[in-house]
């Protein structure tokens, strides 16, 4: 085992082992230094990714490769023999963006915890266990495994909102379990689709759950064993339910709203800092490489709900008067612009071969650039509202206003975060809406028209956000005593994901360059892989005509 | 050869191979003796009844690990001991460790929550291990008489056991419900074996299906006699059904529960469910038998008509779950759903075994894991559902009752009882990492394979997966009541000290680390499912043209 497996295996189980030590050898009633502990678990957590970055930038791996399937890192153990299920790990520029903004953003909602009371060490407990959910989503890449980890993650999160969280928090805690496990069981029925597809007739081949693996079988590299078109599209319909929910899409948005405003604010932070990529990292990850002919199939389908969730999302947004609902459409609206830009695949009718390849990537970088400032900018919108919500006690739109008088440190960052999340250039939202509005026309003018106007959308009803809560004379709400300035803990949350969301606007290359040379390897697979099937479907055809 | 002869060397067999190899069956007799002779010595108050349970438990649990260790060395025919009325293969000796592990852990929690008092003690376990050595004999059965026998040794202390708690109205209802229905599955059973037997001029399991083809051969489908035949196999199904609680023979089960204190319906709910899926897979391996030809068509339709019943019992048990007030009749049809899921894995091996050869599915290999992710799921469930159980039967005892709506956050009085449920709740939901997403996932990818045979099969895959989805509504709403809601003002207090919170913490963990380290258990139940299946000709059984 080489030291990046190591490494790998550590990022995934030091939160899990802090949260055994934390409900072993801590007193209930020791809430403060719980609370240190498991923040310093999620520092270390944090720490070991920032070697795993080192490496990356160290020796990046060719042509972006999985590290893993090159042998150089990774790591690779049997774990359920008889069903060749490995524990096997490895990252690329793909995945190592993501595991660096979540264990990132846990550390930051981890700082933001202070603001729970209630049973914290349970708490604790289950957020720590959360993060070792998470993390091991994106290192995962045994199918499997996948598996495993993305259902790990309910259990904790079904308690974390039901406990910890609102008025409704049963409602939206029963929802969002219940959206998530029936999204969980259509991958299931894919998972198991593949497996038993990918093992040779002959006997040869053996029955398979790695990712890689499976994405060759599916781009048509292993001789002899293939994903029919007919598997293809009915997997990747399966999977892209399964993770259109996770991401959410409309039309199974619908668990978001409520989950995300019940939610304690720290878990709001997760929810849409992390959880929401896990839906853009499966398609990106699984759906995609595994199923190119049933990816290109369902390509104006995806594009269309990916535009569709754009406008939806934003004029949902626009109509609420709960701030924290606000923040949850936006979520909606922003995380469009990932479907979208993975989306926009032109092909040749002809040839097959992707037209315009080079827009397209731009649409991928942009989806994926989109999926880490929407981390960092809604994690701080949310973030923003707990603040407020935490002193005054509601979250009515119409009843704040002239909090900039009375908080100015807390409103300017506020205001920083949101402009973010709006788009403005120089701030990390901008990046990625421009990438996918400007590959977009080059797949379908109106729906990049239409997605462009989103942002006008997303303008307004930010912008008339912050006019009705910091902007105005005074201040209208109940608890107006209450509201004191912003204080060292907080300050340090916010001012920390406002320096982020400036470096990645004013030098996006920061992670785009960590991520270009996997996304150009994945599209390039892609685009052959696609070819490859259509080809095979042709002959079929042609041979069946004769 | 004169009777003599034969007497002797029945008498030199019996001595020397049946009852070596049936000494941890022997050893639970001995318990029981051991036990009554302690009361009539008036030595109970010095030898606590459950200590001698335990004990003579562990003895046998000894020596069933012993012979199983001797039997993984290298796959064996079955032996045939007792002249053929039982057969002793690696499948009967895993049903011995699982039987006999259980029957410890519930002997435990008996002592733990004093159901029943010193008192009773000899009366219960009396009870307890009778029932137990009947479900060992099911396991084992290889003739329809040790069929008919192993079932009401099963069933009848089951009954005294459901009415144990005497003085309760309910408890006495439940125990004539019980009797009533079994014992109405007991005739139709017996006369269905009595049908086979006359037709087939045998009882022995081994040559069952010989002599059903023999009987085609001679006289076609649409003899009178081959029909009773088949009648006589269903009439047996009934009376298996009965026990497995399956759709439409569930009745008495939510009642029986709901009636029986939480420990006797924890025994019932895995036992008697195991022991009856051990007996049908081996009636179902009789009627497939080693000459598939003419009889494939019979068991595939069989197999198919299993998997509809089963979807069935899974969608009802479900359903009927959602609207429960009463946790321990919740964990009753909890317990049907679960056994819908079991029998899809039968009907799966039936299809896949017995119907035309799907291109990509090896039917030998395909086989042998349908019963592998069955015994798995046996195995899971054991946990999951005693721990479930047990803790209904401990927070009882610390709150008196029952309902649901008591639980009402129990959680912050009672973490390990409720940490136990949660486990088990989410395992019997079928979620990672626990061992129950791990049973459902085999039991599934069986019906995906199966659905390459028969299309129907791929239905009855999507409506367990429905049913998962779907399950988690009731299960959480335990798991709501105990961590959500607030204790209310007044409310009893529980709390759970440490022998009996330590009980419920070791019968979570076996949940959780069978979802991790799947690869021990599964190789056991390789084994046990390699004893049932080495046909002589497996491979040539696949090969079988199929037209008839």
């Amino acid at each position: 085992m080489n030291s990046d497996a190591m490494l790998l295996s550590a990022i995934i189980f030091v939160p899990t082992i802090g949260a055994i030590i934390l409900a072993l050898c801590f007193n209930k009633k020791d809430v403060e230094p719980m609370r240190y502990f498991a923040l310093g678990a999620t520092i270390v957590t944090f720490i070991l990714t920032i070697f795993l970055f080192r490496n990356f930038l160290a020796a990046p791996p060719d042509s972006g490769m999985l590290p893993a399937s090159a042998g150089q890192s990774g790591i690779k153990l049997p774990w359920i023999a008889n069903w060749n299920i490995n524990y096997q790990l490895g990252y690329d520029g793909i995945s190592l963006p993501l595991v660096l903004l979540t264990s990132f953003i846990s550390m930051l909602a981890m700082m933001a915890s202070w603001s729970i009371t209630k049973q914290v060490k349970g708490y604790l407990v289950l957020f720590l266990i959360l993060e070792t959910g998470m993390l091991g989503v994106f290192l995962a890449l045994d199918f499997f495994l996948f598996y495993v980890f993305w259902e790990v993650m309910l259990l904790p999160m079904y308690f974390l909102i039901g406990i910890w969280g609102g008025p409704r928090k049963e409602y939206a805690a029963i929802k969002f379990f219940l959206y998530t496990l029936a999204g969980g069981v259509l991958m299931l029925i894919a998972i198991l689709m593949f497996y038993f597809n990918s093992g040779s007739p002959q006997g040869n081949v053996p029955n398979t759950f790695d990712i890689i693996e499976l994405s060759k079988i599916g781009q048509g590299l292993v001789k002899g064993v293939q994903f029919t078109p007919t598997v293809q599209i009915t997997a990747f319909i399966l999977l892209f339910i399964g993770f259109a929910i996770k991401v959410p899409s409309v039309p199974f948005h619908t668990w978001l709203p409520d989950a995300h405003v019940e939610a304690p604010t720290p878990i709001s932070m997760i929810l849409a800092g992390v959880l929401l990529k896990m839906g853009g990292y499966g398609i990106l990850r699984i759906a995609f490489p595994i199923c190119p002919y049933g990816a290109q199939y369902a390509a104006y389908a995806l594009a269309v709900i990916g535009t569709v969730s754009i406008i939806y999302g934003a004029f949902a947004a626009m109509a609420q008067t709960d701030f924290k609902r606000l923040v949850a459409y936006s979520s909606v609206s922003h995380m469009g612009y990932v479907i979208l830009g993975i989306a926009v695949w032109q092909i040749s009718a002809s040839t097959g071969a992707a037209i315009g390849k080079n827009y397209w990537l731009m649409g991928m970088n942009g989806a994926m650039f989109q999926m880490l400032a929407h981390g960092v900018s809604s994690a701080g919108m949310f973030f923003m509202v707990g603040v407020i919500y935490d002193r005054v006690h509601h979250r009515d739109l119409n009843q704040f206003g002239g909090l900039m008088g009375l908080m100015p440190l807390y409103s300017g960052l506020a205001v920083g975060i949101f402009f973010a999340g709006l788009g403005l250039p120089g701030l990390c939202g901008f990046i990625g809406e421009i990438f996918v509005v400007l590959s977009t026309w080059n797949y379908s003018p109106l729906l990049a028209i239409i997605a462009a106007s989103g942002v006008i959308l997303t303008a307004g009803y930010i912008l008339w956000a912050i006019q009705r809560v910091y902007l105005g004379a005074e201040y209208r709400g109940p608890h107006r005593e209450a509201i004191t300035p912003i204080n060292g803990r907080e300050t340090a949350v916010a001012f920390t994901l406002l320096a982020f969301a400036i470096l990645l606007g004013v030098y996006p290359g920061f992670m785009l360059n960590v991520m270009h040379g996997s996304m150009e390897q994945l599209a390039t697979s892609l685009d052959t892989g696609y070819q490859h099937v259509a080809h095979t479907v042709s002959t079929a055809q042609a041979m069946l005509q004769r | 050869m004169s009777f003599d002869t034969l007497l002797a060397r029945l008498i030199q067999n019996t001595n020397n191979l049946s009852l070596v190899l049936f000494l941890p069956e022997l050893t639970l007799c001995a318990t029981i003796v051991v036990l009554l002779l302690v009361r009539l010595c008036n030595l109970d108050r010095i030898i606590r009844p459950v200590g001698v349970c335990l004990v003579g438990g562990l003895i046998a649990l000894a020596m069933a690990g012993q012979e199983f260790y001797d039997l993984s060395a290298g796959i064996q025919p079955a032996t045939p001991i007792f002249t053929g009325l039982l057969a002793y293969d690696p499948f009967t000796v895993f049903f011995r460790l699982f039987l006999i592990t259980f029957l410890i852990l519930v002997t435990a929690l008996t002592a733990l929550s004093g159901i029943p008092d010193l008192e009773d003690g000899p009366d219960f376990y009396t009870l307890l291990f009778g029932a137990t050595i009947g479900m060992l004999l099911m396991a084992s059965a290889n003739n329809l008489l040790i069929l008919f026998l192993g079932v009401e040794m099963a069933s009848v202390p089951s009954y005294a056991m459901v009415g144990f708690l005497k003085g309760r109205k309910q408890s006495s209802e439940a125990s004539l419900k019980f009797v009533v229905y079994g014992a109405g599955a007991a005739g139709v059973m017996l006369y269905g074996v009595s049908l086979l037997a006359g037709l087939l001029g045998t009882a022995n399991f081994t040559e069952m299906a010989l002599r059903i083809t023999q009987l085609v051969g001679a006289h076609g489908m649409s003899d009178p006699t081959v029909r009773t035949v088949l009648f006589g196999i269903l009439m047996v199904l009934v009376g298996l059904a009965f026990k497995l609680s399956i759709v439409p023979f569930h009745f008495w089960c939510p009642d029986a529960f709901e009636g029986a204190a939480a420990e006797v319906a924890g025994y019932l709910s895995v036992a008697s469910k195991a022991a009856a899926f051990a007996l049908l897979v081996r009636f179902c391996r009789a009627i497939v038998g080693d000459h598939v030809g003419e009889l494939a068509n019979l068991n595939y339709a069989l197999g198919i008509g299993l998997g509809l019943v089963a979807a069935l019992t899974a969608t009802f048990g479900n359903l009927a779950a959602y609207s429960q007030t009463n946790v321990k009749r919740l964990l009753a049809y909890s317990t049907i759903a679960h056994a819908g899921y079991m029998l899809m894995a039968v009907a799966a091996m039936m299809v896949i075994l017995n119907g035309p050869k799907a291109a990509n599915v090896e039917v030998a290999f395909n086989v042998s894991r349908a019963i592998e992710g069955l015994l798995y799921y046996l195995c899971v469930y054991l946990f999951m559902n005693l721990g479930a159980f047990g803790v209904v039967a401990l927070i009882r005892n610390e709150i008196l009752s029952e309902q649901i709506e008591d639980y009402n956050g129990l959680a912050s009085q009672a973490p390990r009882y409720c940490l136990c449920m949660a486990v088990c709740l989410f395992s019997l939901i079928g979620l990672p990492p626990f061992g129950g997403f791990f049973a459902k996932w085999a039991v599934f990818s069986s019906l995906l394979q199966a659905g390459y045979v028969n299309k129907i099969m791929w239905v009855v895959l999507v409506i367990g997966g429905v049913n998962t989805v779907f399950s988690l509504f009731f299960y959480v709403r335990v798991l709501k009541a105990m961590y959500l809601t607030p204790r209310p003002e007044g409310a009893r207090r529980a709390e759970d000290a440490l022998p009996a919170g330590a009980y419920a913490v070791i019968i979570a963990l076996p949940v959780l680390l069978l979802g991790i380290g799947v690869s021990p258990v599964w190789r056991m139940a390789g084994t046990a499912a390699a004893a049932i299946f080495q046909w002589p000709h497996a491979d040539s059984v696949a090969q079988l043209p199929h037209g008839m």
